[in-house]
C-alpha cells in the first residue's frame, strides 16, 4: 500500500472521525483515499476551499471531541500555521501531516525535508510547541498515526507527522492495527452541547490579562515537560562502538541506512542515530548514541536544520559534518558512503 | 408580582465590555431569546470572531468555540459536521466576516453548511480603534479613512447579505436594523427564522443585522440610530433577499 | 540477496503497474519489497518510472540508483538509466520504440521488439507484460503461479478479463527466449 494511503486508512482505524483537506502535490493519494472510506467508515471527508478552512475546520471538530486530522504538504502547512497556533493556544488535539516538498515558496513537488525548522520551532506565532513524529518506513507511518491520536489526546495539543513525498508515494508491505472502539472521554472540556446539565464550555486562545495568559503558557509548557521526559524515541543503529555516528531522519534516514551497512561491512565503525520525535529531540539518545564517536555526520534533504538540534543535544562536544541534498533532491546511498570514508578514512 | 421583562437564560449575568450605545448587546440578546424560545440552548455551539465581539464566549451561556479571525464558519462548518444533531450559529463582524473571511463566508454558503451566521455590520473595525471596513460607506471618515473613504483609491462597500443570496446553498439571507423598536421586532423574526432553517436542514442562514458604534463613528448612542437610519439604510436596504423556506411555501 | 529493477518508459505504457506487479510478486513470495515511483507532471504524457527493490533483508533506500535490472520502453529512459545499470546487469529495452543500440559488454541487453509482438497478436498495450516475461526467463525471479497471484491482487474483480490476458504476453515474452 502506498505510504499516503496507509496514513489515511490508519487513521481511520484509531477513530480518527473526520478528515478535511485541500488539494497539493504530493500528498493527494491520502485525500482520495479519505473521500473514498470515510463515509463508509462512520465519518466526515470534506475537501475545503482552502488549507487555512481546512485547519480551521479541523480546530471545530476537534473542539467538540471528535477525533480530527488534516494533511498537506509544505506550502500548504505553511497557510496552516495560524490555526495550529491557535489549537495550540485552545489546547485542542488534532494530527496533522507534512508530507514535505522541495521549498521555498512553490518549489517542486519531490521530496524534501526543509520543513524541520517550521515543524520544531515555529509552527505558528506565539509560546508553543507541536509533538513531531519522524517515521521512515510505510509501517512506521501506520504505527505513527495511532500513536500520534494517542499523545495529541493525552497531553492536549497538536501532533505532526513529518514525512515527506518519497514515504508518501513509495509503496511497501504493511499491516494495520485493529479498528478502535474505545476513545477517550473529553467531556470534562469540549464543546459538545451542555444539555443544560453543567456550565458552558469556552473553547478559547484569548487571554487579555497578561499575568493570566502567562500562567496558561506556563501550565502548557509544564505538559511540554512531560511529553520531553516522555516521548522520546530514537533508532540507533549500529552505533555501539561507533567512532562515526551519521544523523538522519525520516527518507534520508533509509538511505543513510544502506550507506551504514554498507561501511561497517567494510569495517568501518559507524553507526546511524534516527530520532523518531523531532520535538521533542532524543537528547539522552543521541548522547548515548555517540558516546565513543569522535564525529558525526548529520545528512538531510535539506541544507541543514536539523543538525542545531544535534549540535546542541551533543552540546557541540563532538563536532559535527554536514551532507545535504536539497530542492527534491534524494541522495544517494553511495554519496553517502563517499561522505563516511572521507571522514573516517576508510577501515582502520 | 408577575416577571414582564428578564434576562433570557441563555444571556449570561455578567457584565460586557460593550460600549454605551452599541449595538452588539441588543443583538445578543436576540440570539439568546431565540435559543431560549426554541429550547435549544442545551444543545447549541456557538462559534464567535475576532473582534469586539470576541469575548462573547463569555455572554452566550452555550458551549462556546473562539474562532481565528474570519474562519468561524470554517470552525462551524467542522463543529457541525461532525455534530449534524447540534444547533451552530457564528456570530461575526464586518471586517471578520466580509474581509478576511470573504472565502470562509462564500464557501460555507456553496456548500449549504447547514449553519446560522450572525452578521454585525456597523462599518467599520471596532475592536482596533475604527478603520476602515469592506462595509464602511463611501466618504465615511475612519482611522484609516482620515479623509473620507474614497471610492477611487479604497474601493466601494461590499453588500453581502445581496451576493450570499445568488448562492443555491443559501437557504436565508436577510438584512435587517436595530435602530427602531419595529426593526428590532424585524431582526428577531429573522434570527428565528434562520435557527428554525437549521432545525429544517435548509442550509446556511445568514443575517445581517446593521448596528451602531458611537465610539468609533464619534457619535452619541441617540445620533449613531438616526445615522443607521440616514446613511446605512439607503446604502444597505433592509429585506429579504433569499428565503428558501417562503419560496417552498409559495410554490406549494 | 537483493534486486534493484528500474521500469521506465511513457506514461500510459503501464510501467508502474508492472512494477507494482513485481512488487506483489515479492510480497507472494514472501520477501521484503518497496515500490516507489516517479510523480509528477511527467506522469502526464511525459516519462513515467518507478523502482522496485525485492530483498531477504529490510531495504534502506527505496530509490533504486544503480538496479540490477532495467526494462526501458523509451528513448529517454533508455538514455537516462543506461549507463547507471550496475556491471553483471540486465537490460531490457523494447526495440519497437527504442532505436539506440547498447554498446555496454559488462551488462546482458535483450532487445525485443514488445510492442509489435504485441499487436501482431492483437494485444495492443501488452508489452509491458511481454517485457516483463522475457526479464522472468532470463532470470528465473519469480514462478509463474506467484505472478498470477500478485495480478490477481492487483486487479480488481471488475476487470478480472484482465489477469488471463496480461498472463497470456507474459508468456509469450518468456517463450520469444
Amino acid at each position: 500500500m502506498k505510504g499516503n494511503e496507509a496514513l489515511a486508512e490508519a487513521a481511520i482505524r484509531c477513530g480518527c472521525k473526520c478528515f478535511f483537506g485541500y488539494p497539493i502535490t504530493p500528498q493527494t493519494e491520502l485525500s482520495a483515499y479519505m473521500a473514498k472510506r470515510m463515509e463508509k467508515a462512520g465519518g466526515v471527508f470534506l475537501q475545503a476551499e482552502s488549507e487555512i478552512a481546512a485547519i480551521n475546520m479541523v480546530l471545530g471538530a476537534a473542539s467538540t471531541g471528535v477525533r480530527a486530522m488534516t494533511s498537506s504538504s509544505s506550502p500548504g502547512v505553511s497557510l496552516k500555521a495560524e490555526g495550529i497556533s491557535y489549537m495550540a493556544g485552545s489546547d485542542l488535539p488534532a494530527v496533522i501531516i507534512n508530507v514535505q516538498r522541495g521549498g521555498p515558496g512553490l518549489g517542486s513537488i519531490q521530496p524534501a525535508q526543509s520543513d524541520y525548522f517550521q515543524a520544531t520551532k515555529a509552527m505558528g506565532h506565539g509560546d508553543f510547541h507541536v509533538l513531531v513524529y519522524a517515521p521512515c518506513s510505510v509501517q512506521e507511518m501506520v504505527d505513527t498515526v495511532t500513536l500520534a491520536f494517542d499523545k495529541a489526546d493525552e497531553y492536549r495539543m497538536p501532533v505532526m507527522i513529518l514525512a515527506d513525498g518519497l514515504l508518501g508515494q513509495m509503496m511497501e508491505p504493511v499491516t494495520f492495527p485493529e479498528p478502535k472502539t474505545e476513545l477517550p472521554d473529553k467531556s470534562d472540556w469540549a464543546a459538545c452541547g451542555h444539555k443544560n446539565e453543567r456550565e458552558h464550555h469556552i473553547i478559547n486562545s484569548l487571554f487579555l490579562d497578561a499575568p493570566l495568559l502567562e500562567a496558561k503558557v506556563k501550565e502548557r509548557f509544564e505538559r511540554y515537560r512531560l511529553v520531553e521526559e516522555n516521548e522520546t524515541d530514537a533508532e540507533l543503529y549500529m552505533c555501539e562502538d561507533a567512532e562515526l555516528v551519521v544523523t538522519a531522519y525520516g527518507a534520508s534516514a533509509r538511505v543513510a541506512k544502506s550507506a551504514v551497512t554498507k561501511a561497517r561491512a567494510e569495517g568501518i565503525k559507524v553507526g546511524l542515530f534516527r530520532p523518531k520525535t523531532l520535538w521533542p529531540f532524543p537528547v539522552k539518545e543521541i548522547k548515548e548514541a555517540t558516546k565513543d564517536a569522535k564525529k558525526i555526520l548529520d545528512v538531510e534533504m535539506s541544507m541543514g536544520q536539523m543538525i542545531y538540534d544535534v549540535k546542541l543535544a551533543t552540546e557541540c562536544r563532538i563536532p559535527v559534518e554536514f551532507f545535504g541534498r536539497t530542492g527534491g533532491v534524494i541522495p544517494t546511498p553511495a554519496e553517502i558512503y563517499d561522505e563516511i570514508k572521507k571522514l573516517t578514512g576508510g577501515a582502520q | 408580582m408577575a416577571v414582564v421583562f428578564d434576562r433570557p437564560q441563555a444571556l449570561l449575568d455578567v457584565p460586557t465590555h460593550f460600549c454605551p450605545g452599541c449595538g452588539h448587546g441588543i443583538v445578543h440578546r436576540l440570539v439568546c431569546e431565540v435559543l431560549d424560545e426554541m429550547g435549544v440552548l442545551g444543545e447549541t455551539i456557538g462559534v464567535v470572531p475576532v473582534g469586539c465581539s470576541v469575548m462573547s464566549y463569555n455572554y452566550f451561556g452555550c458551549d462556546v468555540i473562539e474562532a481565528p479571525h474570519g474562519r468561524a464558519p470554517a470552525v462551524a462548518t467542522g463543529v457541525k459536521r461532525t455534530n449534524p444533531d447540534k444547533v451552530v450559529f457564528t456570530y461575526q463582524g464586518d471586517g471578520d466576516l466580509a474581509a478576511i473571511g470573504t472565502a470562509e463566508t462564500v464557501h460555507s454558503g456553496t456548500r449549504g453548511e447547514n449553519i446560522v451566521i450572525i452578521f454585525i455590520n456597523n462599518t467599520t473595525y471596532g475592536m482596533t480603534g475604527g478603520q476602515m471596513a469592506p462595509t464602511t460607506l463611501p466618504g465615511q471618515v475612519t482611522q484609516t479613512t482620515p479623509f473620507g473613504r474614497n471610492t477611487d483609491t479604497a474601493g466601494f462597500p461590499i453588500r453581502m447579505c445581496e451576493l450570499m443570496s445568488t448562492l443555491s446553498g443559501v437557504a436565508l439571507a436577510q438584512r435587517v436594523a436595530i435602530d427602531s423598536v419595529p426593526h428590532i421586532r424585524e431582526a428577531k423574526k429573522a434570527i428565528r427564522k434562520a435557527f428554525e432553517n437549521q432545525k429544517a436542514k435548509r442550509g446556511l442562514s445568514i443575517v445581517e443585522v446593521l448596528s451602531t458604534c458611537p465610539t468609533n463613528w464619534g457619535l452619541s448612542p441617540e445620533a449613531s440610530m438616526k445615522f443607521v437610519q440616514e446613511k446605512m439604510i439607503p446604502y444597505y436596504p433592509l429585506g429579504v433577499y433569499k428565503d428558501k423556506a417562503a419560496e417552498e411555501e409559495a410554490a406549494k | 540477496m537483493t534486486t534493484d529493477i528500474i521500469l521506465a518508459g511513457f506514461g500510459g505504457q503501464g510501467i508502474l503497474f508492472t512494477g507494482k506487479i513485481l512488487a506483489y510478486c515479492g510480497l507472494m513470495g514472501g520477501k521484503e519489497l518497496s515500490w516507489l515511483p516517479s510523480y509528477g507532471p511527467e506522469m502526464r504524457g511525459g516519462t513515467a518510472n518507478c523502482s522496485v527493490c525485492i530483498s531477504d533483508d529490510p531495504i534502506g533506500s527505496p530509490l533504486v540508483a544503480n538496479p540490477d535490472i532495467l526494462i526501458a520502453m523509451n528513448g529517454p529512459s533508455y538514455n537516462k538509466f543506461i549507463d547507471a545499470v550496475k556491471p553483471g546487469g540486465l537490460v531490457l529495452v523494447d526495440s519497437s520504440i527504442v532505436e539506440e543500440e547498447c554498446t555496454r559488454t559488462d551488462i546482458t541487453c535483450v532487445s525485443l521488439p514488445a510492442t509489435n509482438i504485441a499487436s501482431e497478436s492483437g494485444m495492443n498495450g501488452s508489452a509491458n507484460m511481454i517485457l516483463m516475461g522475457r526479464m522472468l526467463a532470463e532470470t528465473g525471479l519469480f514462478d509463474m503461479d506467484v505472478v498470477k497471484q500478485a495480478m490477481e491482487k492487483c486487479i480488481p474483480p471488475k476487470r478480472a478479463n484482465l489477469i488471463e490476458v496480461n498472463m497470456k504476453a507474459i508468456q509469450m515474452g518468456m517463450d520469444t527466449k
